[in-house]
């Protein structure tokens, strides 16, 4: 597997793509029109009061009374553009307005993802090296318990424990404001901010790898090849981690990657929790605010990430089991 | 102890689909009810001492939804106590109250109704149109499973938490169109598994024997194949109902549901600004979704263990 092949399956992956992009916009496109209400209201309601004359101006300029068509003509012209229009509420180009969120989230989301998949296999490898011990089930329930909390009230937990009674960690946003930090104490700074919220995402997915790597593991374990391995007298430690859990990783990607679409959704209660200045919140509000504009582009965005995500699950797999052959 | 989750997703990698072939290889069962295949499953499952306390726990829970009336007459949303008063502070109030002098243990009691209600009937609208799909796409092959498959995509592509939002969002926020959202984003999973088993039945010997004898495709559907694909599916439907309540409560937390009612979710989203002196407020809520949702993954595990014994890991 090397650079030309992974080039060539990342350029069918978006040409692919592009159908599965385009009936996501259509179809989010033709839901959005069926929500009662659009921006104008919204504006209206907020700035107190408004005149029948000044709505019409606010729709006619920002084009919300034309027929639905002529809007999903001028919306897929926009994209062919490469632009995803102009948000009637912040008056400002959607792609500035997604673009200063989605680092937050992708750092939250990379951030929740990288723990659960650290915790979760370490976990799921200790499980199956003592499975049937009092270890095992100990930590099957515990991950059982993981797997059956909602993150929100994980992370409200979290709060009440490590920011309230401890006073460990702080309570909300991603960084200090109006601290003025840099270099190395603003890093450390944001650091503190993202553990909770991590943590709080992470939870869920860190019982659902753990129990992916245990079963995953006894199967693996129990091939030939592992025999053949032990038999050469390998070290345990050697055998666990060099041919079983590489070959026991798999499934673990697969679901990974499957996981990588739900985990935005998730990030709307956790970002609102932890008032973690991230896309979910975008989308609560832009949903909240009838601004249909960025809240396409938010979809597009994920459908985009969620598509990127099981391209490079598919890479990775291929290399960790060379017998995979990329399509 | 096994995987009672669905290990299906947008492209299964050809190494999962093998790791599962290996897992899941078992022969179907004969339309024909065998009262002793049924009678070992139950058997089995009466033999799992925690999936049983799942069972005993969950119908604690469901005398706790249907007794609410009578336990705790009148609104849960009507002020009875002095506010903010903590657990075990006032004999007539165990649970405490929250900051309008709500009852905190009725609001419980009633919030159980409205997860468990909106948490099965999602359930069962998921089952149906995941069923309906997947067993035409699974069965019909061709154009229409490729149809199909792509709309099912369409729906998997997209946060399914954002989807819910939209749609309640289109509606009012009540029970039906909560129903409604969920159901409408969860049956792809179901759709999914359906589609699988039903690709693998189509070309069984007895589907075979069916078509050979004229019978219809409706009926070959629901008569021959459908009870052969049904264990997986009812692994599956424990696990629906849990994800459904805890949808439920998201929406209900990012206050969302039905302002008319109230649900585990909207105390915790209430309770949300007094969490520093009174986290009892969210605390009480939040660990009866946990034992709800814990009772009914035990239950799912349970159930695939009696069901599916080949898939069971040590």
């Amino acid at each position: 597997m090397n650079l030309l092949k992974a080039g060539r399956v990342l350029r069918r992956t978006l040409w692919q793509a592009v159908p599965t992009v385009i009936g996501v916009v259509i179809l989010n496109f033709c839901l959005l029109q069926l929500v009662p209400g659009d921006a104008a209201d919204v504006i209206a309601a907020e700035s107190g009061s408004a005149t029948a004359e000044s709505m019409a101006q606010l729709r006619s300029h920002f084009g919300l009374d034309l027929p639905v068509l002529e809007q999903l003509g001028a919306y897929l012209n926009n994209l062919a553009h490469f632009s995803l229009g102009t948000s009637p509420r912040y008056n400002l180009p959607v792609t500035e307005l997604i673009g200063s969120r989605l680092p937050n989230t992708l750092l939250l989301m990379l951030a929740a993802l990288g723990t659960a998949l650290a915790v979760g296999v370490l976990l799921g490898s200790i499980m199956a090296s003592r499975v049937g011990r009092w270890s095992d089930r100990l930590l099957s329930v515990l991950a059982l318990l993981l797997y059956s909390t909602p993150s929100f009230w994980l992370g409200l937990m979290a709060v009440v424990l490590f920011s309230v009674h401890l006073g460990w960690l702080p309570t909300g946003g991603s960084a200090s404001i109006g601290a003025d930090l840099a270099g190395w104490d603003s890093v450390v700074d944001r650091l503190r901010h993202l553990v909770l919220p991590a943590l709080a995402m992470s939870g869920f997915y860190i019982a659902i790898f753990a129990r992916l790597t245990r079963a995953s593991m006894l199967e693996v374990s129990r091939q030939d090849f592992v025999r053949t391995a032990q038999a050469k007298g390998l070290h345990p430690l050697r055998v666990t981690f060099g041919h079983v859990l590489r070959n026991a990783l798999i499934p673990v990607t697969t679901v990974a990657g499957m996981h990588f679409g739900t985990l935005l959704g998730g990030a709307v209660v956790v970002e609102t929790v932890f008032s973690w200045p991230g896309l979910g919140r975008l989308a609560f509000e832009s949903v909240m605010a009838r601004d249909y504009t960025v809240l396409l582009g938010i979809l597009l965005l994920s459908s985009l990430l969620v598509i990127l995500a099981n391209m490079l699950v598919d890479l990775l797999q291929a290399w960790l089991d060379p017998r995979i052959q990329l399509r | 102890m096994s995987t009672s989750f669905p290990v299906t997703g947008p492209r299964p990698a050809p190494a999962l689909r093998a790791l599962l072939g290996r897992l899941a290889r078992r022969t179907p069962r004969a339309a024909a009810p065998a009262a002793t295949s049924r009678s070992a499953a139950l058997q089995a499952f009466l033999h799992n001492t925690a999936a049983v306390g799942a069972v005993l726990l969950l119908l604690l829970v469901l005398a706790m939804a249907l007794l609410a009336p009578w336990l705790f007459p009148g609104d849960p949303l009507d002020m009875v106590a002095t506010p903010l008063l903590w657990p075990g502070q006032d004999p007539a109030f165990p649970l405490g109250s929250d900051s309008m002098g709500r009852n905190v243990l009725a609001g419980i009691a009633h919030g159980a109704r409205m997860s468990l209600s909106v948490g099965v009937v999602a359930a069962v609208l998921s089952l149906l149109i995941g069923i309906v799909v997947g067993a035409t796409a699974g069965y019909f092959g061709g154009l229409v499973d490729d149809v199909l498959v792509r709309i099912t995509e369409l729906f998997q592509t997209m946060p399914s938490f954002l989807f819910v939002i939209v749609v309640v969002a289109i509606g009012q926020p009540s029970m039906a169109v909560i129903v409604l959202a969920i159901g409408l984003a969860s049956w792809p999973v179901i759709a999914r598994l359906v589609r699988a088993e039903f690709r693998t039945l189509r070309e069984m010997e007895f589907v075979l024997a069916a078509r050979s004898q004229g019978l219809s495709h409706l009926r070959i559907m629901l008569q021959e194949m459908l009870p052969n694909a049904l264990p997986p599916v009812i692994v599956t439907t424990s696990v629906l109902v849990a994800s459904a309540i805890l949808i439920e409560s998201a929406l209900s937390f990012l206050g969302m549901g039905d302002p008319n009612t109230v649900s585990w979710g909207s105390m915790i989203g209430e309770g949300r600004e007094l969490l520093r002196t009174s986290w009892y407020l969210c605390a009480l809520p939040g660990a009866a979704i946990v034992l709800t949702v814990l009772a009914l993954n035990l239950v799912g595990e349970g159930l695939n263990d009696a069901l599916n014994p080949r898939l069971r890991n040590r």
